[in-house]
């Protein structure tokens, strides 16, 4: 997904409003941008809090900054700046991180990101934007170019070449039908897990549909309530641990209501994960079942 | 001159009587720093950050002296329902970035400083930090990238009050040699007396090339008040009644 990123924000930049900060990461990934727009991008060096305050430095300037790193430095790292410089003061940064769940499975635990729904559903101004196919990815950064906000951009490692591109539409709170089946019963995923999750319905759930949320976040809680409540069970399945995740979103969005939905959860075990192993290997003894 | 900055300190010292707030001390030390830029040194197009954003209420009372907010607005400081609050906020109108969390606005203004270096844009930027702000890695990550871009339409003030939070800056973690540590990372150094207005305009003014400004401005916390001043008791404490009443009598005498 790295490189369909590149390419799309590349072909979006028209108006070269579009800053483009790396964490001196993006070997043989982010050329293309550097080569059309050799003034819009900035290696910030390894130094993530300083990256993350500037970008909100510049997009306080009327720009849109995404800032390109793998999940685990662009988060947790430089919290306080997310939470202060960016979502704070509203401003439209999307933080791009690469290496979604255990994506860099065997770069061991200090890579993997398992913990960032967590932390960045918690800004009230973000949204999380988490592709499960190039098709939903191009479709995000079309949503996001028109929507500049603070929002966390969630990408797969690897660059996956999906058979047809489709054109499709998303938007937050939206889901997106995969595989048809009992209208009332749905597996819902988000992110890198759509196989995994068709994979799940096939052996254990096959009269269930499966959806996919690419878009979400705090503020659609309440408008989600509205489509939670049409079905009656929602089995979620994501590549993040339970707390913080998203299935853990969809039940606080029906916390005091009296929307009877059976909400049930699959999600990356939780506990610290010290084996190493491809990322293949570590979902398949780690992730969702 | 003197004018403005009798007003600025007494309003600060009225308003944190009145609100119980803490950090006039810090209030007290920038107070020239504020006078020299928004009556002499900023421009229609500059931004201006204060990093050290528990000095909001000199802001505020040096943005009600130049009109930006009124006297009602000013007097709401600290009070409920308001947006002045103790650190400083972007929900103010005159305030470019809300700070209040130490390291964060020399990122910011090295941003802003590199969006308009890009386009071709003369605003200029100034940013003033504390020096308790000299112990943030962020400091440093970002004075490393400001001289690596050779953004020369940033300015740094600092505010070399020598006392932080708990102790005197030496005691705490010392910074020195301060002066060579900030040539070593590319920047242009100045040292000013932060509270002669002469000499912090020239500084300020002065033209700049390559790199960026660093003004080293040597002040002392809680100027003005004398026994405020050097005491980090004023970093906590808010004055009572007799207090205040000595204090704005001190201010009214040496800023006659």
């Amino acid at each position: 997904m790295r490189k369909l990123f590149i390419k799309e924000l590349t072909k979006a930049n028209k108006k070269k409003n579009i800053y483009l900060i790396i964490n001196d990461l993006g070997f043989n990934v982010i050329e293309p941008f550097k080569d059309k727009f050799p003034d819009r991008i900035f290696n910030a060096g390894v130094s993530e809090q300083n990256m993350m305050g500037m970008a909100a430095g510049i997009a306080s300037e009327k720009c849109n900054v995404f800032v390109y790193s793998i999940a685990n430095f662009s988060t947790f790292r430089c919290a306080e700046q997310i939470r202060n410089d960016i979502d704070y003061h509203n401003l439209p940064v999307t933080i791009v991180s690469v290496g979604s769940g255990l994506g860099y499975g065997n770069l061991g635990y200090t890579h993997h990101a398992l913990q960032d729904y967590a932390l960045m559903r918690c800004f009230s101004n973000m949204i999380i934007m988490s592709p499960g196919n190039n098709n939903e990815l191009v479709s995000i950064i079309n949503y996001i170019r028109k929507n500049p906000q603070p929002s966390y951009l969630r990408l797969d490692k690897n660059d996956q070449i999906d058979k047809k591109f489709k054109k499709i539409k998303v938007e937050p709170g939206k889901i997106i039908k995969l595989v048809n089946g009992n209208s009332k019963k749905i597996i819902l995923t988000t992110g890198n897990v759509q196989n995994l999750a068709l994979k799940i319905r096939n052996k254990k759930f096959k009269n269930h549909s499966v959806y996919s949320m690419p878009i979400w976040g705090m503020k659609y809680k309440i408008k989600f309530r509205n489509l939670i409540k049409k079905f009656d069970e929602i089995i979620t399945v994501e590549d993040h641990l339970h707390d913080g995740g998203f299935g853990s979103w969809i039940k606080e969005c029906l916390v005091n209501t009296n929307i009877k939905t059976k909400i049930k959860s699959k999600f990356i075990k939780d506990s610290v994960i010290n084996k190493v192993g491809s990322s293949d290997y570590l979902l398949n003894k780690y992730g969702p079942k | 001159m003197n004018k403005n900055i009798r007003n600025i300190r007494s309003n600060i010292l009225n308003l944190s009587f009145k609100a119980k707030s803490s950090h006039i001390g810090s209030c007290l030390s920038i107070v020239e720093i504020l006078v020299a830029l928004y009556f002499n040194v900023l421009k229609k197009n500059d931004r201006f950050i204060l990093s050290k954003g528990h000095a909001a209420l000199a802001l505020y009372c040096t943005l009600y002296e130049k009109k930006f907010i009124s006297l009602k607005n000013l007097n709401s400081f600290g009070s409920n329902k308001t947006t002045l609050m103790n650190h400083v906020s972007h929900k103010v109108k005159g305030v470019e970035f809300s700070t209040g969390s130490l390291g964060h606005g020399l990122p910011i203004s090295v941003g802003k400083a590199l969006k308009f270096k890009t386009n071709k844009e003369r605003n200029r930027v100034f940013v003033v930090i504390s020096d308790g702000e000299i112990n943030e890695g962020t400091t440093w990550e970002s004075l490393m990238f400001a001289s690596h871009h050779k953004l020369e339409n940033l300015t740094i003030i600092i505010d070399y009050n020598k006392i932080q939070s708990m102790d005197f800056v030496d005691k705490v973690i010392s910074i020195e040699p301060l002066k060579s540590k900030l040539l070593s990372f590319g920047c242009n150094v100045h040292e000013v007396n932060g509270h002669n207005i002469k000499s912090l305009k020239k500084i300020l003014k002065k033209k700049n090339k390559n790199k960026p400004k660093v003004i080293i401005a040597h002040t002392t916390k809680g100027k003005g008040i004398s026994f405020m001043e050097n005491n980090n008791l004023w970093h906590y404490k808010n004055p009572n009644k007799n207090e205040l009443d000595v204090g704005l009598k001190e201010i009214n005498n040496r800023y006659a």
